[in-house]
């Protein structure tokens, strides 16, 4: 009997695909985020107030990922942006291929921002990396403060929280201090940002997301 | 709930390493490394692996899994510590914003060949 010292990733394949759209995105200098969330936090609404917001000439595409439906790219293209829905017939997330796939047609030159809207899933998103520069986790306040603590991979690995719906924290019972001090002890000194459909923080993440852009189109911002 | 595709992955890259072997080698085992942020459940890797690997070639090869736990290192203090999820502070000199240095390994370490 003898052992044979493998020593790779499981998911090695994926992480190819992946290292490939991150020379791509690199070559062309697209800032590229992933927003993971549990389902009904408020990815999309969260997207459509934000793209209300920015100038129609802006250079924006957007992926969004479900198990079915084109429901998500309906609402999020009424505001003039490229979108394109990923169905993935069931699959609980969003894996390299599938962007790859859906990137084919879109010429890498024509946009400085690709949003990934993942399936709503706080776990297996996690794992697949997708050649963003970063994830980032929503968290909304209808959801427990100890969500940080029950599902910790996905917090040490964002490299931003959005604490959403916190129009509602009058009516709730829920301790936001507590849910940013846990988020900030599973990864610590997380970013956090508070937002609403009402309009709280939004100036705040389109200013995080600007300057995010400005950072790749400069070189600052280079992901490994 | 993606422990499923993660067995699939790993049988994939078992199956391209069987190609490199002389011809009726055997695996007997299989060695998996999962960090505690792996966000994995080990239990139901093990399941995925058993129902998988059930009326193939593999169906002899068992499961070894290594569980890496979080380990955190202290910038100020430059102490190494275990980590309980959300125990990320120094336990040293009471520094908050430690960095992680180890917990989410996803990797196959190794495989044992019977030749």
């Amino acid at each position: 009997m003898s052992q044979i010292v493998v020593e790779k990733k499981v998911l090695n394949e994926n992480q190819k695909l992946a290292e490939e759209l991150r020379a791509k995105f690199r070559e062309h200098k697209i800032l590229v985020v992933n927003i993971i969330s549990s389902p009904g936090s408020g990815k999309t609404t969260l997207l459509e107030r934000t793209l209300e917001r920015l100038d129609k000439g802006r250079r924006v595409r957007l992926l969004t990922g479900d198990l079915q439906t084109e429901n998500d790219a309906k609402r999020l293209a009424q505001w003039g942006f490229p979108v394109k829905q990923i169905i993935t017939g069931g699959t609980c997330h969003l894996d390299a291929k599938m962007i790859t796939k859906h990137l084919e047609d879109w010429p890498l030159d024509t946009f400085d921002m690709l949003i990934i809207e993942n399936v709503g899933n706080l776990v297996c998103p996690t794992s697949y990396d997708l050649g963003e520069h970063f994830k980032i986790v929503m968290l909304s306040v209808t959801e427990g403060e100890d969500k940080p603590l029950k599902y910790p991979s996905i917090f040490v690995r964002s490299e931003l929280m959005l604490l959403s719906k916190v129009d509602l924290l009058p009516y709730l019972s829920f301790d936001a201090e507590l849910a940013k001090k846990n988020a900030r002890s599973v990864h610590p000194g997380m970013e956090i940002i508070e937002t609403s459909s009402k309009g709280n923080g939004l100036d705040t993440w389109i200013a995080w997301l600007d300057a995010k852009i400005k950072a790749v189109k400069s070189g600052e911002l280079v992901s490994a | 709930m993606h422990e499923l595709s993660i067995v699939a992955s790993v049988l994939d890259q078992l199956e391209e390493i069987r190609k490199q072997q002389p011809a009726g080698a055997r695996f007997t085992k299989v060695g998996l490394r999962v960090g505690e942020l792996a966000g994995l459940d080990v239990d139901c890797l093990r399941f995925g692996y058993e129902c998988s690997v059930k009326d193939t070639p593999w169906e002899t090869m068992a499961l070894e899994i290594e569980e890496v736990p979080r380990r955190q290192r202290c910038p100020k203090c430059a102490n190494e510590f275990r980590a309980a999820n959300w125990a990320t502070q120094c336990p040293q000199c009471g520094e908050t914003e430690t960095e992680l240095i180890a917990g989410e390994e996803l990797q196959i370490a190794f495989v044992e060949v019977d030749e």
